[in-house]
């Protein structure tokens, strides 16, 4: 894709200016050339005269783009880090490299549209002002291509890339785009850019024409020659007739530039897909229940404050993770491990309970150790802690280590029911989904509100079968569901 | 005063910013002088992007104060491992800035106060705006004895550097900013300007370290605020403008659309710490297991902040081969930061043969790699 270039006249050649018309092969768009007279005023001429050829040049001249003044008599700069590569097609104003001079960091941006054919300068690489920085080849089938001046002035760069200040921001747009909104009385400002930076491109201009009068106008006739438009695209009315016609629908090319990307899996992540695939090993079963909250609500709503005074904030996982702990006291086979053979169990003496978490960079587990000898509080100052470590990315390797049973609150994001995975080496995990008001029927045959949270067990089906897992969700079920309970085997 | 309505002046910065200054014409120059109320150093890196991407500077130039809460500022093109201590900075949750312009290392907070000043890229001068903060500062306590250097630094007392600066150059606009150092704390300053890395090899920016001292102990009435006030009315002097300043407010999207955008990606693992030139470690530490001292060598390439390559020697039979494999397998293409090696670690110990004690080897060796990063 090339983009509209204009070329400056010398002072000689009256006023002559050459448009050229962008033409890209995704968008079926015209292709031709048009000359039009303009006035001196239009254009500020500097004293410093381009030069150009008007002679055709075959396809593919390539310009060396030369390092420009930066300012203070700086003659060479760093080069520090390239943003293109030899190959990559380039537009007007696209940044191509940064380089560094005395604590200064310079961004260099392209003059032209064309492909990167060379990079005369390696990373930190010295650079001089005024030596060739990239050459870079424009299709001059097309038309000229101007020589340039050795030493810019930045005097020249603002006369070739004027800016409309409109609301505050720069629109841009190359002078020859300009031109063509001017000459349509459309106002730069209406126009919705689609180029890179919200540049406004001609087919930007021309895709606003068309939506106003639902064809592709020429432009209006104070140009010399008007361009002769493809039949396909020509409206049936002549060009001067500006009575509104029925529109006919134009075929607009949907432009969308998105496109598919690729990324590596690498570090933890990659470590994630191991441990997940190895967990895929483990027959899984299943079982859900859902649990009476009200009172432990309650409870909460007591402890709450007493805690807060102590500095902790209590939640209701401490309440969940010791009835867990008290649970596996019963079932101890839900907090033990498989060895890789299946040959033996081991039954692990802490319950190191696991608490997943979902930090920036995925879904971490760190585990509160040795519930059995905590109390709620503890637990409850203990989560505390790891979780403002897992927010600030600080958690540490014996945080991370040594758990020997999962439980995943899921519910504070949303769900009911889930699936969820083993984590291996344990055996059991557990899923609690959201708190929900249901009616529900009491003793008494009465409806009455309740605060019900799902759970949904997984367990390693070699070891655990059905009535093991159901027994541990009743006894942890019973324990929540009348908190009182807890008092009576609390250690 | 200062501090003016702020209300009032958000509603005037929009229009400022809207409307060109037709009035100003010929060569002498509008001038606007803003204020930030944040002091957050994203947001605060953040209106100077917008600024340089967005405000048309031909007929007015623009001086943006600001202060920030206590961070790290690197250069763009600086390594953060080579320039400070990270692991410090963790602790005491200082955060770790990368500005798009050139320079070295600088350390913020309440105490220090900082100057950006926006021309295009004709007028770029930075000699000029030192001279005027100079200046300035003679006027507010004429018997400090402050100079500007050919490498563009304050001194006070011919020794003792107060200011820093940097600058960026765009296609049509530039800026030079510079620090001036009031009442900052100067032993964190030191203390978090030492990197504790060793074995680091690197084409970066190297910062060059200097004595520093504070306005506030040449004279103990200066406060950050009469600074900002004196370079304030210099610049409105110099430029015949009123001397007015206007709050901005670096959240406020209707003023400055798009601003939250660059708040973000300033903020972005791979602004801070992926556009770390190239570089090398080869170092070595010493592990302490039980009663054996062991030797551990670490060569590693990391390029755009990630592990391009990785090699750990531990001896062979302490931990197996395999494992050390599996480890340096994972940390290849893994980014170089310490949650990142944690979690990975301990993520592969679940798929690792169940020993406690070679798990107590794992752990012993990660906790040590975390202490490269």
């Amino acid at each position: 894709a090339f983009s509209v270039r204009e070329a400056r006249a010398s002072a000689r050649t009256a006023g002559v200016c050459v448009h050229h018309v962008r033409s890209c092969s995704s968008i079926q768009f015209i292709k031709s050339k048009y000359v039009c007279l303009f006035d001196k005023s239009a254009l500020k001429f500097s004293h410093q005269q381009r030069l150009f050829r008007t002679s055709a040049v075959s396809c593919g001249q390539i310009v060396q783009f030369k390092l420009s003044d930066i300012g203070e008599g700086i003659t060479e700069v760093t080069v520090k880090e390239w943003y293109i590569k030899e190959g990559d097609s380039v537009s007007q104003f696209d940044s191509i490299c940064e380089v560094q001079s005395d604590k200064a960091s310079v961004t260099i941006t392209s003059r032209y549209d064309g492909i990167i054919r060379k990079l005369h300068y390696n990373l930190d690489e010295i650079a001089y002002v005024g030596k060739p920085l990239v050459d870079i080849e424009i299709d001059a089938s097309k038309g000229v291509a101007p020589e340039e001046d050795v030493v810019e002035t930045p005097a020249m760069s603002h006369e070739e890339h004027t800016h409309q200040e409109i609301k505050g921001h720069k629109t841009l747009a190359t002078p020859a785009v300009r031109r063509l909104a001017m000459e349509n009385n459309i106002k730069l400002s209406e126009v919705v850019g689609t180029g890179k930076d919200n540049r406004i491109l001609k087919e930007d201009i021309l895709n606003y024409l068309a939506k106003q009068t639902g064809a592709i106008l020429p432009p209006s006739p104070k140009a010399e020659i008007i361009p002769p438009l493809p039949k396909s695209e020509t409206v049936p009315a002549a060009p001067k007739d500006k009575a509104r016609k029925i529109p006919v629908p134009v075929s607009r090319p949907i432009a969308f530039s998105g496109k598919d990307k690729t990324e590596a899996i690498t570090g933890f992540h990659k470590a994630m897909v191991k441990t997940m695939s190895a967990a895929l090993k483990i027959p899984h079963f299943g079982y859900c229940d859902e649990i009476d909250l009200t009172q432990l609500i309650q409870l909460r709503e007591e402890l709450k404050p007493l805690a807060q005074t102590r500095g902790v904030k209590l939640s209701f996982m401490p309440f969940f993770i010791k009835a867990a702990s008290l649970g596996l006291l019963q079932y101890p086979i839900l907090n033990a491990s498989l060895d890789e053979s299946c040959q033996n169990i081991t039954y692990k003496a802490s319950h190191n309970i696991g608490v997943a978490m979902d930090t920036e960079q995925g879904l971490i587990v760190p585990n509160v150790k040795n519930v059995q000898v905590c109390s709620v509080f503890e637990i409850a100052s203990e989560l505390n802690r790891l979780q403002s470590l897992g927010s600030a990315g600080q958690l540490g390797t014996n945080d991370l280590t040594g758990g020997t049973f999962t439980l995943s609150n899921i519910g504070t994001i949303g769900g009911t029911y889930t699936k969820p995975v083993i984590l291996p080496p344990e055996v059991a995990i557990g899923a609690l989904g959201k708190i929900q008001v249901l009616p529900r029927f009491n003793g008494k045959g009465e409806v009455f509100k309740a605060q019900i949270m799902n759970v949904s067990w997984s367990a390693d089906h070699r070891i655990i079968d059905g009535a093991t897992m159901a027994r541990f969700s009743n006894l942890w079920k019973s324990y929540l569901e009348n908190p009182a309970s807890m008092l009576l085997d609390l250690k | 005063m200062v501090l003016q309505s702020s209300l009032k002046n958000c509603f005037q910065l929009s229009c400022v910013l809207r409307t060109p200054r037709a009035g100003f014409k010929g060569t002498s120059n509008g001038g606007l002088i803003l204020q930030s109320v944040s002091n957050d150093v994203y947001q605060n890196l953040a209106v100077e992007d917008w600024i340089h991407d967005h405000m048309n500077l031909e007929n007015q130039q623009v001086l943006f104060l600001w202060r920030n809460s206590p961070a790290v500022v690197i250069g763009r093109h600086q390594n953060p491992w080579q320039e400070c201590n990270l692991k410090l900075m963790r602790q005491k949750s200082i955060k770790l800035a990368r500005r798009r312009s050139g320079g070295g290392t600088v350390y913020h907070d309440l105490g220090n106060i900082n100057l950006t000043f926006f021309t295009t890229r004709k007028k770029y001068e930075r000699m000029e705006n030192l001279k005027l903060v100079v200046k300035a500062l003679k006027a507010l306590c004429p018997q400090l004895d402050v100079h500007v250097t050919d490498r563009y630094d304050i001194l006070l007392d011919r020794h003792y550097k107060i200011s820093g600066t940097a600058a960026k150059l765009g296609r049509t606009t530039a800026y030079h900013h510079c620090t001036l150092l009031c009442n900052a704390d100067k032993f964190v300053l030191s203390s978090v300007l030492k990197s504790p890395y060793k074995g680091l090899k690197s084409n970066a920016t190297p910062s060059v370290p200097s004595s520093v001292k504070n306005l506030f102990e040449e004279d103990p009435a200066l406060t950050c605020e009469m600074l900002l006030e004196a370079i304030a009315a210099e610049y409105a002097m110099r430029h015949q403008i009123d001397h007015h300043i206007t709050l901005i407010n670096p959240a406020d999207e209707t003023v400055l659309p798009g601003i939250n955008n660059k708040t973000q990606e300033l903020q972005t693992w791979e602004w801070v710490y992926g556009k770390t030139p190239k570089f090398s470690i080869s170092t070595y530490f010493n592990m302490v297991y039980k009663d054996s001292v062991l030797d551990v060598k670490v060569d590693m390439d990391v390029k755009h902040g990630r592990i391009e390559v990785c090699n750990i020697d531990v001896p062979e039979q302490w931990l197996p081969p395999a494992l050390c494999n599996e480890l340096v397998k994972n940390l290849t293409g893994s980014k170089f930061s310490p949650n990142e090696i944690t979690t990975l670690a301990t993520t592969l110990l679940r798929t690792c043969p169940q020993d406690d004690e070679l798990h107590n080897k794992w752990n012993l060796l990660c906790e040590n790699m975390r202490m490269l990063m």
